[in-house]
């Protein structure tokens, strides 16, 4: 593992640091990301809404960073990115050198740049906040790094060990999948990654949308472990068009799980099933996926012009945006409890707003109504406000009795929040599987209640985040390498 | 991509392909289906595994035309490759000896009901089949769901072949003549709901195999979702094959025409003059 402080008293470093006052860079006002202009943008489908800093930009707000003794803000991310070396290698200029930092821990820094909630983790912790300033924008940062790495040209392809001539198989080619695909052919494995759909990517590709993640950053890592050798197989399910057990039977050493939480959750409320009222999942699978937005495209997809979107996550977001730029004149975030409680990202929630996104909180759907073709017109919204924190220490929303509201909607997409992917768990004997349905594993390794199985990212989690996906595909792969070393 | 080893028009519109599919066609069972996309702007369209050769590896698609992936499905030729092609997905039929089992199918059901025929029959039950369409022309696998069936029933809304009427007259006939202990329908929404209904009156345990709309046919998006008995119920996974006296068919008719508007204009793509 690096050594923070060694690494910290190189001489370029201290140099560095002495070049400027502490006091002078806690003065640089906090970079802005450059975007594309709210009224243009919400009429664009794939766009990216941020544009990227510039290098005088990445510089001036490296310069920010004050190379604390103790980098706090490496505590709050999860991987425990080297975020201080990172940055510091932008200010002297050292672009490439910066974003080979960030893969020394991270695989997917340029997704992970943009996608992290980075205002609760690294940022939250940055030496800044405790004298009332901004954070050091560190999510831009790494993603100014990791772009300059693949704009000009100049990823490298990591070193790759003598071959093993063993196989290991990945299930499921999210984030985690891709992470631990990534390592453990570093490692001299021979990895085959299994992908129920036909592409590649799990919700970096069908759920998050190109106007947040341009799908040629996917492409680009997807790219990087080809050239590392990973063999990818689409249109094949693990536990209906091959089982594990034909999985060892070809000599597959060790099976990594990343199949994700994709089943998506209904309220089961009266009306639900109307035409028109649909999943986050079904909408953006729709337009992300089978790109429906494109008259190309033989996949339908409804344009509502007032649509409703019910829930306040990340995927809530993406939906209601995406509803927005499909021509929706009024698009809808229903949520039942307050702006502060909506577990989105800050910065989606801003975007959400500068492109007219009305926020309806503190209510929540009892009822839809439709016309007699069944398709939805009205839903019917019970007020809320909040009660006392619950164990989680958020406020549960309660009902404000007898208050309702009838609102018009011409399509309703419901986002409350996604299950794991029961398939492997059900059809896999004797895999230990807790009772909200994720797999249970050694927190170390990774591995489940069947020695040959690991798995990892929201399959094991529930709903998470990319960069806990992420990680969890790295520790795999080092738990299953350490277990395949064990005995043989 | 999954190479098609040979194509067959089984009436104007009903195409059989025969498609290399060696791992599928090893793991499917009665009742199966896969997901297929024809073109890199293609839909997700699922359709039932008719039979499968595992020596050869390939499984039987049965395809009728009807809008404008089936068009472009049914385009394709020996030699040409479906671009996607995912399965085995959905529960497989439960297969027993029942006793009597009557088999209800009407236009393109009946490419489903195939496979369900030959289970049932090799599972020892005696297998009655019901074949409907509107006219003579559209009746479809005659010969081979003679193989499978100790009888088989024709039936034509015009009279043009075998009795004239509908499928739940057929179905009612042999009710009334004998006992029996099973009765599983695959057709359009209607025909389904309708000898549902008839079967329910005679109480005869009924399976539906339901041909909803469907986008990922994995569990992911619940574009394929129903009511049975009052829970929703995802098809591509919880089925397709449900008890029938428990589904909500008026729903499940409402929720197919989800989409009809988009799905004209769209055949236009292929057909201006449509
Ligand atoms: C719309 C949306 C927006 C989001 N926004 C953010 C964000 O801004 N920031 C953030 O950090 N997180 C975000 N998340 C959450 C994040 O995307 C997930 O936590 C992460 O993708 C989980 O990664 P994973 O590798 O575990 O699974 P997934 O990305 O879900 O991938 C699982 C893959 O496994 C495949 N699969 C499943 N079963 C099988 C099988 N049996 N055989 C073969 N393949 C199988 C699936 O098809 C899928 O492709 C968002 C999620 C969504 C849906
Ligand atoms: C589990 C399952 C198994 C199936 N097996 C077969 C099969 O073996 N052979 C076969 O030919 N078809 C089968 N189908 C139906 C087939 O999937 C649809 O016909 C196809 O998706 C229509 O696509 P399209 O683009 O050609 O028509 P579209 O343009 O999508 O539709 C044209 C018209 O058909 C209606 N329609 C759309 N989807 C369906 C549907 N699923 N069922 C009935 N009507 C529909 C629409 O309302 C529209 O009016 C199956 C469906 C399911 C769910
Ligand atoms: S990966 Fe996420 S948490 Fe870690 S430094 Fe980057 S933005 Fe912060
Ligand atoms: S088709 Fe998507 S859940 Fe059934």
């Amino acid at each position: 593992m690096t050594n923070f402080n060694e690494e910290r008293m190189q001489p370029w470093r201290v140099e560095l640091r002495n070049s400027m006052k502490p006091k002078d860079r806690m003065e640089i006002a906090r970079v802005k990301m450059p975007e594309l202009d709210p009224e243009y943008r919400s009429h664009t489908m794939k766009e990216e809404v941020n544009l990227g800093l510039t290098p005088e930009m990445a510089l001036m707000e490296s310069k920010r960073c004050i190379d604390c003794a103790n980098p706090t803000c490496v505590q709050g991310c999860p991987v425990a990115i080297n975020i201080p070396k990172f940055i510091k290698n932008i200010e002297r200029g050292e672009f490439l050198e910066a974003a080979k930092t960030l893969k020394e821990t991270s695989v997917l820094p340029a997704v992970c740049g943009r996608v992290c909630p980075q205002e609760k983790q690294c940022e939250a912790q940055c030496i800044h906040l405790k004298t009332k300033n901004e954070a050091v924008a560190i999510g831009h940062l790494e993603r100014f790094a990791a772009d300059y790495e693949r704009e000009t040209g100049n990823i490298s392809i990591p070193e790759i060990a003598a071959p093993l001539h063993k196989k290991v198989a990945a299930v499921g080619s999210g984030p985690a999948g891709l992470a631990f695909a990534g390592d453990m052919a570093k490692m001299g494995y021979e990895v085959v990654l299994f992908e129920a759909l036909h592409e590649i990517g799990g919700v970096l590709r069908y759920g998050i949308p190109e106007f947040r993640l341009p799908n040629k950053i996917v492409d680009a890592e997807i790219r990087n472990l080809i050239a590392m050798g990973v063999h990818f197989v689409t249109n094949c399910i693990i536990g209906k068009t091959i089982t594990i057990d034909d999985l060892l039977a070809e000599d597959y050493k060790g099976i990594f799980i990343g199949s994700g939480a994709g089943l998506p959750r209904f309220m089961n409320i009266k009306g639900e099933n109307l035409v028109g009222i649909m999943s986050s999942n079904e909408y953006l699978t729709r337009v992300n996926l089978m790109d429906a937005a494109n008259p190309e495209s033989d996949t339908p997809v409804i344009k509502g012009k007032k649509v409703a979107v019910i829930g306040g996550g990340n995927t809530a977001m993406d939906a209601v945006r995406t509803a927005r730029r499909l021509g929706a004149e009024k698009a809808m975030i229903v949520y039942r409890r307050t702006e502060q409680e909506m577990p989105a990202r800050v910065e989606e929630i801003k975007h959400a707003k500068e492109e007219g996104i009305e926020f309806m909180t503190l209510r929540n759907p009892i009822e839809y109504y439709g016309d007699k073709n069944g398709r939805v017109t009205h839903m019917l919204l019970q007020v809320m406000e909040l009660g006392e924190p619950d164990a989680s220490g958020r406020r549960s929303p309660v009902e404000v009795k007898g208050k309702t509201e009838l609102v018009e909607v011409d399509e309703v997409i419901v986002s409350v929040g996604v299950s794991p992917n029961p398939l492997i768990p059900q059809s896999v004997k004797g895999l230990e599987v807790t009772g909200r349905g994720t797999l249970v594993v050694n927190e170390e390794t990774m591995q489940t209640s069947i020695p040959y199985i690991f798995a990892g990212g929201d399959i094991v989690r529930g709903g998470a985040t990319v960069i806990l996906a992420m990680g969890d595909g790295r520790k795999a792969a080092k738990g299953m390498n350490e277990w395949i070393r064990s005995f043989t | 991509m999954n190479k098609i080893v040979s194509k067959e028009y089984l009436s104007p519109n009903v195409v059989k392909f025969e498609v290399e599919a060696p791992l599928i066609a090893k793991a499917r069972k009665a009742g199966h289906f896969v997901i297929v996309r024809v073109g890199e702007k293609g839909e997700r369209i699922p359709l039932t595994i008719a039979d499968a050769n595992t020596e050869k590896g390939t499984i039987t698609l049965i395809v009728q035309k009807i809008g404008l992936s089936t068009s472009k499905l049914c385009e394709l030729n020996e030699g040409d490759c479906i671009t996607d092609l995912v399965g085995p997905l959905g529960k497989a039929t439960h297969i027993d000896n029942f006793g009597t089992v009557v088999c209800a199918c009407g236009g393109v059901g009946t490419a489903p009901m195939l496979p369900i025929a030959e289970a049932m029959k090799k599972a020892g039950n005696h297998v009655i089949t019901v074949l409907a369409a509107r006219t003579k022309e559209l009746i479809i696998l005659e010969e081979q769901m003679r193989k499978f069936s100790d009888e088989v029933i024709i039936m034509t809304d015009d009279g043009s072949y075998g009795n004239k009427g509908l499928v739940t007259d057929g179905v009612e006939m042999v009710i009334k003549r004998q006992k029996v202990d099973l009765c599983v329908t695959i057709g359009p929404a209607i025909m389904m709901k309708f000898v549902s209904e008839l079967t329910k009156r005679y109480d005869i345990p009924t399976i539906a195999s339901l041909n909803t709309i469907m986008v990922d046919g994995t569990g992911m998006c619940g574009a394929c979702r129903i009511s049975v008995g009052g829970k929703t119920k995802f098809v591509c996974v919880d089925g397709p094959e449900f008890d029938a006296h428990q589904v909500d068919f008026d729903e499940m008719l409402i929720r197919l025409n989800g989409y009809k508007d988009i799905e004209r204009e769209q055949l236009h793509k292929i057909s201006p003059n449509n």
